[in-house]
């Protein structure tokens, strides 16, 4: 298991570097650099030029590739002109605030997705079944920064100001005003509040694509004989479905995982930018913007990286729940 | 079957009175679906063509898509009469005749309801998309009187209510369907393209070529593609071929893995081999053996695709990064995202036709995947 692990580890490495290097190549194409953005009126063009020297861009593309490459291996990331601190620095404080709203969303919608899918199942050919159909499919047929608005639009604004509810749910913003000032559990509820609706908007898309797979998944299992002999032997319906059926369907749900890292990750650069989240995907969206590259490529780094520590615990986890694979 | 005997029935008679109107016919026979499609497509064209006939030169006039639109639409007449006498007076007895696996799929597709629907407003997606011109209420980019036109309400004359600089909504939602109608077409024509070819390659010559492939496949496919896109994208001059070339070229790899998959049980096969005992070149094999064979699950995996690319173009648009300078659907839920307690309507009707659309291409994506899985064919 731990030889498996670490191959898998080694070869995720040329992985993030070849994302890297595609990032890097597409940025150097590019027209323009950042001394540009940094280039003030009144400045001459001896100055630029020195800049751009300070910054080794007048150098041929392979030597900036191999000393970026170098540098990258090393753990330097470099220096982000934008905000002017070095960029794993600035990784550091928007990375873990990235992590809480996605593993967050990733876990509603593993958890949702695998109970309606169990539902539906169990209810199959039901009014229940061919109901949450429709709607998942609605949901699955959704951009997520659409389903963001709508949410904001009735929990948020309308909730709010039109209909006066007790309850509603911020529309930006990762933190009240006052909550510096809370109580610990005045605090947390604080947070929960304002991570609700952007977990949603998240988690709905992905749930629907779960609870599709995990309905067909549990219909392919209660038709296999293990479970006809559970049946058979007496056993209730409630242990059937449970201790037999379900533990055998979600074991492909699983595999979705390693899947859906990306997918999520993807979400979560438009959904930062809803709701104004201050995380990796408003980082990098701001880096691309001003053109600041160090940090473009920092924070493209850490979201391969991210995917891959995803796809490893995908294999843990799959490993840990079927104990049939032995990987050697 | 009785609707069967219906229709040879009439087939015997030649053609009735009724083939005057297309649909009427099948209608009358009880063919619910196609007669109400071709009535409805006959009706609606025509109600477009006379309420529209004194602006028909103007639109003829007007740049590219007028007369494409004319043409379309008068096409759009023509063929539905056509097809409605040609299915009455046809030759009848032709569903006795041997069908191959396609015809099989055609007809397990048409008995699901769903997926019918889907392609019947797929259809009819493309077909307003190329008639825009003479079904726009207004020019999409006119702006109306600042001070009285701004932000009004669903009314008669603006059936969606209008933007922050009194533009009409539905029109800008009209001429907006073509980006993303047209995006998600070509891009995924793109990537069909190549990832079946890279694909076949890889399956069929194996070894190294492969490892190298699957590799690069594997490494595209696990990075999130909409960064990917936002880099590629924001550094260059957005021009909808820009959009649409870069779109296709990260998604190839998915369909890639799919035929490689294929390839590799094909590979083994008897034809395949009789192929290469004959002496065809490997690209003759590739071509003409393997890819036909393995083209199920890229069909379905294509229509899936488009819906999955028309939502990552109006992700694009809504980070401010998609074609320039053309409304597209997901730049018109940013534009209206400021507006929205004031003016619900700017971002909710282009989002509301994003699901639609996407909703049909994936309604059609299931239905083609059971049609063509043989195991799944009653």
């Amino acid at each position: 298991m731990v030889k498996y692990l670490l191959y898998r580890l080694v070869a995720a490495v040329p992985l993030v570097l070849g994302i890297s290097t595609i990032i890097f190549f597409v940025m150097s194409a590019a027209p323009g650099d950042m001394v540009d953005i940094m280039i003030r009126p009144g400045m001459t063009a001896e100055v630029a030029e020195q800049l751009r020297a300070n910054h080794g861009l007048g150098q041929p593309i392979v030597v900036r590739y191999v000393r970026w490459m170098v540098d990258t291996l090393r753990g330097d990331f470099g220096y982000s002109v934008l905000h002017g601190r070095p960029v794993l620095d600035i990784i550091r404080s928007h990375l873990p605030r990235t992590l809480i709203l996605s593993l967050t969303a990733l876990a509603v919608a593993f958890f949702s997705g695998i109970v309606l899918g169990t539902i539906q199942a169990i209810r199959q050919y039901s009014w229940l079944d061919s109901g949450l159909s429709v709607v998942l499919l609605f949901f699955y047929s959704m951009p997520s920064f659409w389903l963001a608005y709508m949410l904001i639009l009735t929990f948020s604004l309308f909730a709010r100001n039109v209909w006066e509810w007790p309850m509603w749910f911020p529309a930006a913003g990762m933190l009240g005003t006052d909550h510096e000032g809370l109580s610990f559990v005045a605090r947390v509820a604080d947070r929960m509040r304002f991570m609700v609706l952007p977990t949603l908007s998240l988690s709905l898309v992905l749930t629907a694509g779960i609870a599709r797979y995990m309905r067909g998944s549990m219909l392919e299992v209660v038709r296999q004989d293990f479970v006809r002999t559970a049946r058979a032997k007496g056993l209730p319906e409630r242990a059937v479905v449970f201790k037999h059926a379900l533990r055998n369907a979600l074991l492909p749900v699983i595999t979705l995982l390693g899947l859906y890292i990306p997918v999520l990750f993807s979400g979560t650069v438009i959904i930062e930018k809803v709701f104004a989240w201050p995380g990796m995907g408003t980082l990098l969206i701001q880096a691309i913007e001003a053109r600041d590259y160090m940090l473009v490529m920092g924070a493209s780094f850490f979201f391969a990286l991210m995917v891959i520590v995803g796809n490893l615990i995908a294999d843990v986890l799959y490993a840990v729940v079927d104990p049939r694979i032995r990987y050697e | 079957m009785s609707e069967d005997g219906a229709v040879h029935g009439l087939r015997r008679g030649g053609a009735p009175l009724t083939a005057i109107l297309p649909g009427a016919p099948q209608l009358l026979a009880g063919r619910w679906g196609a007669g109400t499609v071709a009535l409805l497509v006959w009706l609606g064209s025509w109600w477009v063509l006379i309420a529209r006939r004194h602006s028909l030169a103007d639109v003829w006039a007007a740049g590219w898509d007028g007369p494409l639109a004319i043409t379309t639409l008068l096409g759009a007449l023509v063929s539905c009469w056509v097809w409605s006498l040609r299915d009455t007076l046809g030759p009848g007895g032709h569903r006795d005749v041997s069908v191959g696996q396609w015809g099989l799929a055609c007809r397990a597709f048409s008995k699901n309801r769903t997926a019918v629907v889907g392609l019947i407003v797929i259809v009819g997606l493309y077909y307003v998309a190329l008639i825009t011109p003479l079904v726009t209420p207004a020019d999409p980019s006119a702006q109306g009187n600042l001070l009285t036109e701004r932000f009004l309400p669903l009314s008669a004359a603006h059936r969606l209510g209008t933007d922050q600089y009194g533009r009409d909504v539905l029109a800008r939602l009209l001429y907006g369907a073509r980006i993303s109608l047209t995006i998600g077409f070509v891009a995924v024509g793109i990537s069909v393209s190549i990832g079946t070819l890279v694909g076949a390659t890889a399956g069929y010559l194996g070894g190294i070529a492969d490892a190298v492939i699957m590799r690069f496949v594997d490494m595209i496919i696990s990075f999130p593609r909409l960064i990917l896109l936002v880099t590629i994208v924001a550094v260059f001059d957005r021009s909808i071929f820009l959009i649409v070339v870069v779109l296709g070229l990260t998604l190839w790899p998915g369909t890639a893995r799919i035929v490689r998959g294929e390839v590799l049980s094909l590979r083994e096969r008897e034809f395949v081999q009789a192929a290469r005992a004959l002496g065809y070149s490997t690209r003759r094999i590739i071509l003409r053996h393997i890819i036909p064979n393995a083209l199920a699950p890229v069909i379905v995996a294509a229509t899936l695709g488009i819906g999955n690319t028309i939502v990552l173009e109006a992700g694009l648009s809504f980070l401010g990064l998609g074609v320039a300078g053309t409304p597209s659907w997901g730049s018109m839920v940013a534009e209206g995202r400021g507006d929205l307690l004031n003016a619900w309507w700017l971002a909710t009707f282009p989002g509301l036709a994003i699901v639609f659309t996407v909703l049909s291409f994936n309604l059609v994506g299931d239905g083609l995947r059971d049609a063509l899985d043989p195991r799944l064919r009653t």
